[in-house]
């Protein structure tokens, strides 16, 4: 493994199933996942064998010209699905464009996930329904929509809290820093949920810290933890702690869910040019996934009924992705302005008239 | 009605925003005890508590990014930019999100933030104090943009802007911040209406924000040479009542545009294109720009060459009358 790549880690990550799938017992967490009994275990597999093929379909689908580009989450599924299960329906998401795993998890419908990468809209679902607002691409700029979600929550007085999902690129933008400042200030109900996956595209995570990411935050009077980001039981654990205190009155929290891109950054990249294979065949001992098919010991009558789920909400994803059809022209004067601009309507007009000079 | 300055108009517009809805709330950076270094926003947290208005850290993109949150969740913000060069930092916010969101959610997600920048110079001050930064954001989808010259639209337009369910940048005059005015609380317009501030025939003077009264004075300054000018003040800059400003061209058959705002690229290039465009066969002469120049904001001993005045602003009104003028000279 490369060792000058990835920033040092002076924080033991918080682990409570090994890569081998050997339970960690750990005096602290342990009592956060106690209700978490096999089965529910089996239930958070379920989910990121989905997650899991859902990616990799969308990755076909982009390779066949169905998708313009896709970002594959492949090797961050236990961080998303961890965290994102640890949330009540009335928390409130804000992510970056990789998350759809957690989308997955706030029930946001499959073809939902395509429509932006498809261009048949600039995004994919109705924020308000999901509790989950649709993806930022500024990186970074969501953690203070988060931070500000979570201001006003307290206004309301309400005990719903908000979770801002950015990588570890992100932390070097001025917009994360400053959310941490300002949830800081404000004691919002917050989640920082950063996933290290080593790579902000070709760029190392050592280039944008040199200290592990988790470090900076107890700085702005924010309490952190490192996760192994591929143990599922340890990433519910903490993301539970940290929702807990947001609710309880405590303020933000910091999670770095340590965790690797196993694919690319998006299907227009190419990691063969800058990923050491030797790291990333490293990282492959540490799939989220086989872990846990180690610790469940699963029934291959098990596996397979998960497996046929799996392929199952794939082809439904297929299905409903290549079936969307293009939006009528003149949707793209709508919605600009919730209210009448008479700039743009003249402008709809004019092209309407135009467009109709080819009907006739 | 009451007599009032603009600062203090804008502050009682704020304070009946504050009283009228409960979503409203003020973010700004010493906007509470001090009240703003313009004092617009004076005695308005002792009054609603910090809770509505809101102390900022000093970071704008922080301020911009937390009133969208803000906005997910339902409130109405109104953010308080200290300095119109200061709102650079809080650009990707406001043209990435504010301005988008809306469009991007299908109209999900609305945005209804109000984002008050004191802008312009004239007021002797250093770097980044005296800037008009409008076009940007004129220019950006999503947005719309006003800005008020006198103590009632102050007090009219801010109440306008809290109510509008877009996102509207509310540019304040800050050199007429102590100007003096009637305000009556009960008048209203539509917001985005044009104003015609003074009726003429001969030559259409087009302006907004600070250069309102700097042009209704030339209109004065020509009536005595017997040229009658009509200043209309846009007060909207997205999008533009054109059809105030068409019916006004149609009628004189010249227009100056004038803004403090450089001239390349700025409004008075959009302004004269649509013109052109909508009025061309009224035109008598083509439209003429005084504008900031293409140049950083100067220092404040040369601002006054920098600033449109009055001559400049007659110089070209001149020009579309094809007087002798500035270009052509005496001999002309």
């Amino acid at each position: 493994m490369s060792t000058t790549l990835t920033a040092r880690t002076t924080l033991d990550p918080v682990q409570l199933i090994d890569p081998h799938g050997v339970r960690q017992g750990d005096e602290h967490y342990d009592p956060l996942v106690a209700d978490i009994t096999d089965a529910r275990l089996t239930a958070l597999y379920e989910d990121m064998v989905i997650v899991r093929r859902i990616d990799t379909e969308a990755t076909a689908l982009q390779r066949q010209g169905e998708l313009g580009l896709w970002p594959p989450l492949l090797g961050q599924e236990a961080a998303q699905v961890g965290s994102a299960r640890a949330l009540r329906a009335d928390d409130f998401v804000f992510s970056s464009y990789r998350e759809n795993g957690v989308a997955y998890c706030r029930v946001v419908e499959l073809v939902d996930l395509a429509r932006a990468w498809r261009g048949t809209a600039a995004s994919g679902w109705d924020p308000f329904s999901v509790n989950m607002a649709t993806p930022a691409v500024i990186i970074g700029a969501q953690t203070l929509h988060a931070t500000g979600y979570a201001v006003g929550c307290v206004k309301d007085g309400v005990d719903s809290v908000s979770v801002a999902y950015f990588g570890d690129g992100a932390t070097s933008q001025g917009d994360v820093n400053e959310a941490m400042v300002f949830a800081a200030s404000f004691h919002a109900p917050v989640v920082f949920f950063c996933q290290n996956n080593q790579w902000a595209i070709s760029e190392p995570v050592g280039l944008q810290a040199v200290r592990p990411i988790a470090d900076r935050a107890p700085g702005f009077g924010i309490p952190s933890v490192r996760v192994d980001g591929n143990d599922v039981l340890a990433v519910t654990a903490v993301t539970r702690e940290a929702v807990e205190r947001a609710r309880s009155g405590g303020g933000p929290s910091f999670i770095e869910a340590v965790t690797y891109r196993m694919g690319p950054h998006t299907t227009s990249d190419d990691p063969t040019r800058y990923v050491d294979p030797l790291q990333r065949e490293e990282w492959a001992g540490r799939d989220p996934l086989a872990r846990l098919e180690a610790y469940l010991g699963l029934s291959e009558s098990e596996q397979q009924r998960i497996a046929a789920r799996a392929d199952e909400a794939a082809h439904k994803f297929r299905t409903a992705c290549t079936s969307l059809v293009d939006p009528e022209p003149l949707s793209l004067f709508d919605h600009v302005y919730a209210t009448p601009h008479s700039g743009l309507a003249r402008q709809r007009s004019r092209y309407a008239a135009y467009l109709e000079g080819f009907e006739s | 009605m009451s007599e009032l300055t603009l600062s203090k108009a804008l502050g009682s517009g704020l304070r009946r925003a504050l009283a009228d809805d409960d979503r409203v709330v003020l973010m700004g950076e010493d906007i509470g005890t001090l009240g703003g270094v313009f004092r617009v926003t004076d005695g308005l947290q002792a009054e609603f508590g910090t809770d509505r208005v809101m102390d900022m850290p000093l970071a704008e993109s922080g301020i911009i990014g937390m009133a969208v949150g803000l906005a997910f969740r339902g409130f109405r913000p109104v953010v308080e930019i200290q300095f119109d060069g200061f709102i650079y930092p809080g650009f990707d916010q406001i043209v990435a999100q504010v301005a988008k969101l809306h469009a991007r959610t299908g109209g999900k997600v609305r945005m209804p933030l109000t984002i008050r920048v004191p802008y312009g110079g004239g007021i002797g001050a250093v770097e980044h104090h005296s800037e008009s930064p409008e076009a940007y954001f004129a220019h950006t989808a999503g947005l719309r943009v006003v800005t008020c010259a006198t103590p009632q639209d102050a007090h009219t337009m801010i109440r306008q802007a809290i109510a509008c369910d877009d996102p509207v940048l509310f540019f304040e005059p800050k050199r007429r911040y102590w100007t003096k005015g009637e305000v009556d609380e009960g008048y209203d317009f539509p917001l985005g209406k044009a104003r015609v501030a003074r009726e003429g025939t001969d030559v259409t003077l087009l302006t907004y924000g600070p250069l309102v009264p700097t042009a209704l004075d030339a209109a004065v300054a020509a009536s005595d040479e017997g040229i009658s000018i009509e200043v209309v003040d846009l007060r909207s800059l997205s999008p533009v009542d054109y059809e105030t400003v068409e019916a006004s061209v149609r009628k004189t058959g010249r227009v100056v545009i004038t803004h403090e705002a450089a001239e390349f690229g700025g409004m008075g290039a959009e302004l004269a294109a649509a013109i052109t465009d909508r009025c061309f066969f009224h035109l008598e002469a083509a439209p003429e720009r005084v504008a900031g120049f293409d140049i950083p904001y100067p220092p404040a001993r040369l601002e006054e060459h920098f600033l449109p005045d009055l001559d400049r602003m007659l110089d070209a009104v001149d020009r579309v009358l094809g007087r002798t003028n500035s270009l052509t000279g005496w001999t002309a």
